[in-house]
């Protein structure tokens, strides 16, 4: 034993026996993580979320959440003398004033960008494979929660700077408030204290901003990762791998370097866009005033498509009882993106009512072998991608000579008739995948060496697959669809009543596979001379 | 003396010599009740660029605008739009239009600053309107304020041409151009005339100082270097988002395929 190793035991068993550490962290540190790429793209979010925290902080040193007037004296000629709010002056102080403010700035900016991002990613990975089945479920909700807070989150930080860009989304969140019925009105005095913009929304967003949300996002991000941990990571299917068990590297010391190096380059990439892109100019912008707007205000990425849906929506508006319903607000703002991430929240639960599986999960889906719910899935991106377009429609328009009026009559239409395309084209392309995958097992690769047999006859040699691989394209299991049972043997309807009947339609669509090879089709193959 | 005079005889001296009697007449008039504006030309100097402008918009300007500039059912007339109108539109290259679009398109100008002259002094000539200016007149350096400037530009200019002045779409696939790389005095005869689907801002809505401070702005803006790193257009975050999919986005998880990579 060396001195070193002596002084490091000493030390461990120190804290040991203060603590009782050990026994959790031998079990813990050991703990088996599955390899792949995909699963890392949660983890940027984690890490952008620490980046975020950090930066934030920063910014907090010198920002001040008030709507006070005051006149600009700080360094920006453009705006010098200009009558603004102390917020926005004091974000031109961080961005001008303070040794590396808007390097902070933006990186704050671009991390929370990348974090939504990364957020999506993550959870089209989960969605596509399969991985919110049982047991899993609970995580999915918190995972929508989380996707949900932060876009308000990001939505508040994008308010804070009270620039003129700020204080248009602002507007458009409190014509949204505005346009729930009845109450809308009061909830707008309430939430700004009185007519817009008034004296306290920014102190009041800013406490939200930097406390209260922050908050709870580290108490979900805790649970949620608790859940990973206690529940295992899902794996992708191979030889060895099973609903029972976890191929792949332990936590200690494998996954802590891995990780430990994502986050470095994760903040290495997020503080070089912050320090060759320009993001959100706020001085260019000016402050804000009620009175003004600029062309092309658009909300960050992640509520473009709630932008879009505004955008494309048709002057609808009823008067009913001395009260205006405002459609055109309500539909696009409210009700749709209610009714999307309720959707969203609930999936899980959704599809394990209609396929009738109640099993637990922890081998994921190839996508092309779900061939519904893959298709399901990029109807719904389709929807988003389309409203996305059209929140930004003005920039197309200027940038490819097109007309701001076509763009939004084809994103109107498109938008009902593009999904369920796409719902159509997805499941033919996953079925067409698995037919694919069928030949591969059973013809093998194709090599493209031509042989001329003795007696003349060309043939391109196919190279048989591994057994590996040939396990993997074959593992998983086909759903079979639920026979209909209008009643029983002795006449009694099926209580299930349209559930049963929308199980057996669901489960019919679900069933609709190409056969995978079996193992007879396969052992018959293996003796010919392919 | 002598390009005038030996035209004495030609049948359309007399039309024309009544014309300059008017135009003369009329010239006087507003210069007695507008304000002075500046004449260094002499008369007969002044009538061989009208006859050159004459010239060069029957050639150029009246299949559309017609032989009297009365307008037709592709153009406006033209009277009464004054030199600044003709400065602008043909001095940017909007006019003639390179083809019937929603909007004439700034581009490289077809006639040189002569032609321009001759042009917008014939259509002067017929009607009054706003006079042209040159760039010496506007005096944006010495007598604009920069803030100023950029609360009138967010006031009245940014709804439509962005706030940085990077221009904006409007309906029907016409659009606010970029304000960017534009000389002074067309950005005041824009201003003055209204030009396409902008309106008039008179002098009594926004004064001649007023209009001096927007172009300091916008030419405070132009020169301004991008001082939060690549500009992405100065078009708000939907450049940001786009870069934060592709590079940003890419590049992360090129690095996550990376670092799970199997050694083969």
């Amino acid at each position: 034993m060396t001195a070193r190793e002596r002084v490091a035991g000493t030390v461990a068993n120190y804290v040991d026996e203060r603590t009782g550490a050990a026994a959790w962290m031998k079990k813990n540190l050991q703990k088996v993580f599955p390899d792949h790429w995909s699963f890392m793209l949660g983890e940027i979010a984690l890490y952008s979320f620490v980046i975020l925290l950090l930066s934030g902080t920063f910014l907090t040193f010198w920002f001040d959440p008030s709507m006070r007037h005051v006149v600009y004296e700080g360094s920006y000629q453009p705006l010098k003398d200009v009558e603004m709010s102390a917020a926005y002056a004091s974000a031109l102080h961080i961005s001008f004033d303070v040794r590396g403010g808007l390097l902070m700035r933006q990186i704050h900016h671009w991390a929370a960008l990348i974090f939504m991002a990364a957020i999506v990613v993550h959870l089209l990975r989960v969605f596509f494979t399969g991985a919110f089945r049982k047991p899993r479920e609970f995580n999915w909700i918190l995972g929508i929660a989380l996707l949900t807070l932060g876009i308000v989150e990001g939505f508040l930080g994008y308010s804070l700077p009270d620039d003129l860009l700020s204080g248009t989304g602002v507007r458009i969140a409190h014509a949204i408030i505005q346009s729930i019925p009845v109450v809308g009105t009061y909830l707008s005095f309430f939430a700004f204290g009185g007519a817009f913009p008034g004296e306290v929304f920014i102190p009041r967003i800013y406490i939200v901003h930097v406390l209260l949300l922050p908050g709870i996002f580290l108490a979900l991000i805790t649970v949620h990762l608790m859940l990973v941990w206690y529940q295992k990571h899902t794996q992708y299917p191979g030889p060895g791998r099973t609903e029972k068990n976890v191929v792949g590297y332990p936590f200690m010391p494998v996954y802590m370097a891995k990780a430990g190096g994502f986050f470095f380059i994760v903040f290495g990439v997020t503080a070089f866009l912050g320090a060759v892109a320009s993001i959100n100019p706020i001085w260019l912008y000016g402050p804000y005033t009620p009175g003004q707007i600029s062309a092309g205000s658009q909300p960050d990425w992640y509520m473009g498509w709630l932008d879009g849906l505004v955008r494309m929506a048709p002057p609808l508006e009823t008067y009913i009882f001395g009260y205006t319903i405002s459609w055109n607000i309500l539909l696009p703002g409210l009700i749709i993106p209610g009714i999307i991430f309720t959707g969203m929240a609930l999936y899980p639960f959704i599809e394990s009512w209609l396929s009738g599986d109640k099993r637990e999960h922890h081998l994921l889906d190839r996508p092309r072998n779900v061939p519904n719910r893959t298709a399901l899935g990029v109807m719904s991106l389709t929807f988003m991608v389309i409203a996305m377009i059209n929140g930004g429609n003005d920039l197309i328009a200027t940038h490819f000579d097109l007309s701001i009026n076509q763009i939004m009559w084809f994103s109107r239409i498109g938008i009902i008739v593009l999904p369920p395309l796409a719902f159509v084209i997805t499941k033919r392309i996953c079925l067409s995948l698995q037919r694919a995958d069928r030949e591969l097992v059973l013809h093998g690769k194709e090599t493209g060496r031509l042989v001329m047999l003795p007696h003349g006859e060309f043939v391109e040699i196919h190279e048989e697959l591994s057994a590996e691989k040939k396990f993997a394209l074959t593992q998983h299991e086909q759903p079979k669809a639920i026979a209909l049972v209008k009643e029983d043997a002795g006449g009694v309807l099926n209580p299930k009543g349209i559930r049963a009947r929308l199980q057996a339609r669901f489960s019919a669509a679900n069933a609709e596979n190409i056969a995978k090879p079996t193992a007879s089709e396969v052992k018959e193959l293996e003796g010919g001379h392919h | 003396m002598k390009f005038i005079s030996k035209y004495r005889r030609h049948k359309g001296a007399l039309p024309i010599l009544i014309m300059l009697a008017l135009t003369g007449l009329g010239l006087t008039f507003s210069a007695a009740t507008a304000a002075p504006a500046k004449n260094t030309m002499s008369a007969s100097a002044k009538s061989t660029i009208i006859e050159e402008g004459k010239e060069i918009f029957l050639k150029g300007c009246s299949s559309c605008h017609g032989l009297n500039l009365e307008g037709g059912a592709v153009a406006p007339s033209l009277i009464g739009v004054g030199a600044a109108s003709v400065d602008f539109q043909v001095g940017t290259g909007r006019m003639p239009m390179q083809d019937m679009s929603q909007q004439a398109a700034r581009k490289t100008p077809v006639y040189n600053e002569e032609q321009v002259a001759a042009l917008a002094a014939y259509v002067a000539s017929l009607a009054p309107g706003p006079r042209a200016y040159t760039n010496e007149e506007i005096t944006w350096e010495r007598d604009g304020n920069t803030a100023e400037g950029g609360e009138l530009f967010r006031n009245n200019c940014a709804m439509c041409h962005n706030f940085a002045g990077q221009g904006g779409a409007l309906t029907q696939g016409k659009y606010a151009p970029s304000v960017m790389g534009v000389e002074a005095k067309h950005i005041y005869e824009v201003m003055i005339t209204g030009p396409q689907s902008m309106p008039v801002f008179s002098d009594t809505i926004i004064t001649p100082e007023e209009k001096l401070s927007i172009i300091k702005w916008i030419k405070a803006a132009e020169s301004e270097p991008n001082l939060g790193g690549a500009a992405l257009g100065r078009v708000g975050p939907v450049t940001e988002g786009l870069l934060v999919w592709t590079f940003g986005l890419g590049i992360l998880i090129g690095i996550a395929v990376w670092l799970t990579a199997k050694a083969r």
